[in-house]
């Protein structure tokens, strides 16, 4: 059960993150096996047991931090892709995440206003929090590990002199690649980030 | 020089390091906020000399005051946010109730926010999952073993264990301990984690 949350991708530097709806499953099973307390105390596999679920715990509770580190960290862009994210698609954030992101930006919103903004010149009142906070840097590079085979991938020149070419990913091979060139193979499974 | 006051705010912050959160800088911020006062109010008795008057030799005085009044402004914002980033690192390392020597630093409006964020944390939590949520701001180390030997370091009191029993908590004792029970208060420093 531990592999299954690993692979939610910790790793990538760049906002883009998915929901997993396997958190909140696993979440109650591990409430589940803590009725096993229950059982006699002396019993090795109760031990077994309780490590196993220390284990899920640290996983479980490493993979949420993180994505609650993320939304915090660029909480108006986040919110901003919400917003105009196109009816159909499913949205990287769970219902509570959203609602947390909401409350953080508001939070931070009303402190900036009350305790210097609103003291300043009248023009200069306004903060625009998507051009003051730093966005997630997407071509940054990331490590994956391929998991379907994928053909004629288009890598973009980073510098001018460069020209764009294509590569073929080979299921079980490692790369160390731009994660804009392969953001939406994260989303779909096909690579996996290390 | 004009947004001297801000740089220093901001060179105080830069120079102290990360989980450290000096002396809210009230006196500071009120002095960049007097400085950007005065040069908008420069700016606009200019800028009607300008129109009117026909003194268009003020223009790049004009745009230099309002240059500065936007560097005051990014430097003001920047220092109250880092400071913001700072407290939220104090709710993750030390929990629910700050020490008081950090409460002294802060002003009255980052404790209301500090406040607020808590409870965006708590609610999120606690939605995690089946009935009481889960508390994600403890396991933030991989578990290596079920107990583990702990010292005392300060007088703690009562102390309840998975079954029910307590444990009193006395300067110096030492227990054999779930090691998940222990994370919180090994943080905040009154028990000490014993290697063996």
């Amino acid at each position: 059960m531990t592999e299954e949350l690993d692979l939610a991708g910790q790793d990538s530097d760049a906002g883009s993150e998915e929901v997993v709806l396997t958190p909140a499953e696993l979440i109650e099973r591990l409430e589940q096996e803590e009725n096993l307390k229950r059982a006699r105390k002396e019993d090795l596999k109760i031990s077994i047991h309780r490590m196993e679920m220390e284990r899920i715990r640290y996983v479980l509770s490493s993979y949420l931090r993180c994505r609650l580190t993320k939304i915090e960290k660029f909480f108006p862009h986040v919110l901003e892709k919400e917003k105009t994210r196109p009816e159909g698609e499913p949205s990287s954030l769970s219902p509570e995440e959203f609602a947390f992101a909401k409350e953080y930006m508001a939070h931070i919103e009303t402190y900036l206003k009350n305790v210097a903004l609103k003291h300043m010149p009248p023009n200069l009142q306004k903060v625009d929090l998507q051009r003051a906070v730093p966005k997630p840097d997407l071509d940054s590079y990331v490590f994956l590990r391929v998991k379907e085979r994928q053909e004629n991938i288009l890598v973009e020149p980073e510098a001018d002199e460069q020209k764009d070419y294509v590569i073929d990913l080979e299921e079980g091979s490692q790369h160390l690649i731009r994660y804009r060139t392969i953001a939406p193979l994260v989303a779909s499974g096909a690579v996996q980030l290390i | 020089m004009f947004c001297e006051k801000a740089m220093e705010l901001v060179r105080e912050l830069h120079r102290t390091p990360e989980g450290h959160l000096p002396a809210f800088n009230e006196d500071g911020i009120r002095q960049v906020l007097e400085e950007m006062k005065a040069l908008y109010e420069q700016n606009q008795s200019d800028v009607n000399d300008a129109k009117s008057g026909g003194r268009g030799d003020l223009i790049p005085t004009i745009k230099f005051r309002h240059c500065s009044l936007l560097r005051n402004r990014r430097c003001t914002v920047a220092y109250l946010y880092d400071r913001l980033l700072r407290i939220r690192a104090l709710r993750w390392e030390y929990g629910s109730v700050l020490p008081s020597a950090l409460r002294f630093h802060m002003s009255t409006e980052e404790m209301e926010w500090f406040n607020q964020y808590k409870k965006s944390l708590a609610t999120y939590m606690r939605s995690l999952g089946g009935a009481e949520g889960l508390d994600i701001t403890q396991d933030m180390k991989p578990p290596k073993s079920l107990y583990i030997e702990v010292r005392c370091l300060k007088d703690y009191g009562e102390f309840e264990v998975d079954d029910g029993t307590s444990i009193l908590l006395k300067k110096n004792s030492q227990h054999f301990l779930p090691r998940w029970k222990c994370e919180q208060l090994i943080r905040q420093g009154v028990l000490e984690h014993v290697l063996s």
